[in-house]
């Protein structure tokens, strides 16, 4: 079995983000990097059907040289190979059809992938490449369990989850408890530095989508403290200065 | 503009956050089609013209009656070219934001999810989306003819502009390709109010000390007519079940009041509740962040004052 896994590299969740040029381009300085904690999932369930069933595990990425670092640890938990298609992730139609034009041409029984990235949060990767691909896309994937050709899965839905069943090929947008995030261990990295890395040139898209500016947030007003004997001031606080009761 | 809404139903009733995508088509002009797929109970579906549908499509086949992702946007797909429609509206959630893409993909559509406000048409098409998990906005603007939207909780106001509107039946031939995922079973909370819909959320965290105290948090949603939630580490513990656990790795929150009991506040939550209107911290530890993020909060004990809490909100209503 061939699993193709996408990951994104974006700011590691403790972050703050600020924006540099007039509000067009995310300030990268003094931020950390790290694989998409659901496309981290995402890997930790493939690697896990590899040590089970012996599949192979490919991972991509689309991004600039910088992102290499963030492929060579998914291959240090686990992956055989990486490619790195050498463009801007701008947006998800944008990735879908990078990672599409890929997977055509390799043929993969399982794509997965995190169900969205934490930065631009679509949530649409994994339907579009279904799509283009011609091939089922279930998303947020909670269990996925490989029997042969089929796939059994659970899915999260509001309020609870549905239990599914597909044949491979398909592509599944994964968030926990799939699997347990992995930890790269020593011999990992190692094997890591040496496992091959393959760089392609992207496919011209026009995803109809244009960056015009970034915006932070309002600052957050000061808390109001209540003291702990007097719950009825914070219930009329609610009632009469918010309005939410 | 001509707009298709992908209404969604749950247990045959339309569920409020496509009351709200209705009512955000209906704000940005032009004829508002809504479109129903599966069992959905027909007061509902004709009270969609009270929001702001000028049609009202049911595409009733019984095979629908569940959200298989390739179907819905198979028909919605359909529905979009029939009906000649410029903008697809439909409010993101487990089912409306996977379906979204590929219904965009097949029609070649500008898509953009999570979008927070109404489009500015006055120069291009230009949507507002949340990004990095509510830390920051786009603004994007979409630049195909076509185009497809996932709204945010909270992005229109659902208001009544209008009367009852006929419901049209829609006829589909259903491909067995579409069918290729089967939903075997499902388990669903009945009687809950839904964390993503909920107007006022009740929140516990590794501060409750196990899941036999949950009660006492379930006391104070119930009095409230809120829904219950979580930290990160109450779900990986099966305190409580996943689909409860709110913050960057799990449900994102737009209520009115948010209320955190004895969560500490990590950046991971507030990055699910900080497009809550107001927010409440009750924590033992003055220094916990949360209160960093709060509007109101109070330092003490979860398990002395929750009880007072519920005792004071009964006695004010
Ligand atoms: C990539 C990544 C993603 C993550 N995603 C999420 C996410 O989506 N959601 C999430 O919640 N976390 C997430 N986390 C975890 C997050 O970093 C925190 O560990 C977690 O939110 C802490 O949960 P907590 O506040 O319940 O527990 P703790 O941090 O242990 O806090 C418990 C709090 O309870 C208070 N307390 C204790 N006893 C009482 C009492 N009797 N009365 C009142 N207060 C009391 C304490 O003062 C403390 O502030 C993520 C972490 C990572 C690395």
């Amino acid at each position: 079995m061939k699993i193709l896994v996408c990951i994104s590299h974006v700011p590691d969740t403790t972050s703050k983000i600020n924006f540099t040029d007039n509000n067009t381009r995310f300030d990268a300085n003094g931020v950390q990097f790290i694989i998409g904690p659901y496309d981290d999932y995402a890997l930790a369930r493939a690697v896990e059907l590899k040590e089970t069933s012996g599949a192979t595990v490919t991972v991509l990425n689309v991004g600039p040289a910088d992102t290499e670092p963030t492929l060579r640890k998914a291959l240090a938990i686990g992956a055989d190979d990486a490619v790195r298609i050498n463009a801007e992730p701008t947006d998800s139609f944008f990735v879908a059809r990078q990672i599409a034009e890929h997977a055509k041409a390799v043929g993969y029984d399982l794509i997965l992938m995190g169900r969205e990235s934490i930065d631009y949060n679509g949530g649409a990767v994994h339907g579009i490449v279904g799509e283009l691909l011609g091939i089922p896309s279930v998303s947020p994937v909670m269990k996925l369990d490989i029997e042969g050709n089929k796939a059994k899965l659970a899915r999260e839905i509001e309020g609870g989850k549905e239990y599914l069943e597909v044949n491979l090929p398909f592509v599944a947008g994964c968030q926990e408890p799939i699997a347990e995030w992995k930890i790269p261990n020593m011999r990992g990295i190692m094997s890591a530095r040496t496992k091959p890395l393959k760089v392609v040139e992207p496919v011209s898209v026009d995803s109809g989508i244009k960056l015009k500016q970034f915006e932070l947030p309002p600052p957050k007003g000061a808390v109001k403290m209540i003291p702990a004997d007097n719950v009825q001031e914070l219930v009329s606080l609610l009632k009469n200065e918010a309005k939410v009761l | 503009m001509k707009i298709l809404v992908f209404v969604e139903c749950a247990d045959g009733n339309v569920k409020k956050n496509s009351l709200e995508a209705v009512a955000f088509a209906h704000t940005m002009g032009g004829p508002v089609t809504a479109l129903a797929l599966g069992s959905a109970a027909q007061v509902e579906l004709e009270a969609l013209g009270k929001y702001g549908a000028t049609k009202v499509l049911h595409a009733a086949d019984a095979r629908l009656n569940q959200g298989i992702i390739q179907a819905y946007a198979s028909v919605i797909a359909k529905a979009f070219q029939d009906e000649g429609s410029d903008v697809l509206v439909l409010a993101d959630s487990s089912l409306g934001t996977p379906v979204a893409a590929r219904v965009a993909a097949r029609v070649d559509a500008s898509l953009a999810s999570n979008v927070v406000e109404l489009p500015n048409m006055s120069a291009g098409f230009v949507v507002k989306r949340s990004i990095y998990t509510g830390k920051a906005f786009a603004r994007v603007e979409l630049t195909k003819p076509k185009k497809v939207i996932g709204i945010k909780k909270n992005a229109a106001e659902v208001k009544e502009v209008g009367s009852n509107c006929p419901v049209t039946p829609y006829p589909v031939t259903l491909a067995d390709a579409d069918f290729a995922t089967a939903i075997t079973s499902s388990e669903k909370a009945t009687g809950e109010v839904l964390l993503p819909e909920a107007n006022i959320v009740v929140s516990g965290g590794r501060g409750m000390k196990g899941p036999e105290h949950w009660g006492m948090l379930e006391e104070l949603a119930k009095t409230l007519h809120a829904a219950t939630g979580c930290s990160k580490p109450v779900s990986d513990m099966g305190w409580r079940p996943h689909h409860e656990h709110v913050g960057q790795t799990g449900v994102k929150v737009a209520p009115q009041l948010y209320i955190a009991v004895g969560i500490s506040g990590a950046i991971q939550h507030l990055a699910g509740v900080n497009s809550s209107k107001c927010i409440v911290v009750i924590n033992k530890d003055p220094e916990a962040p949360f209160f960093k993020a709060a509007d109101y909060g109070i330092v003490g004990d979860a398990f002395d004052i929750l009880p007072k809490l519920n005792d004071a909100i009964k006695a004010a209503r």
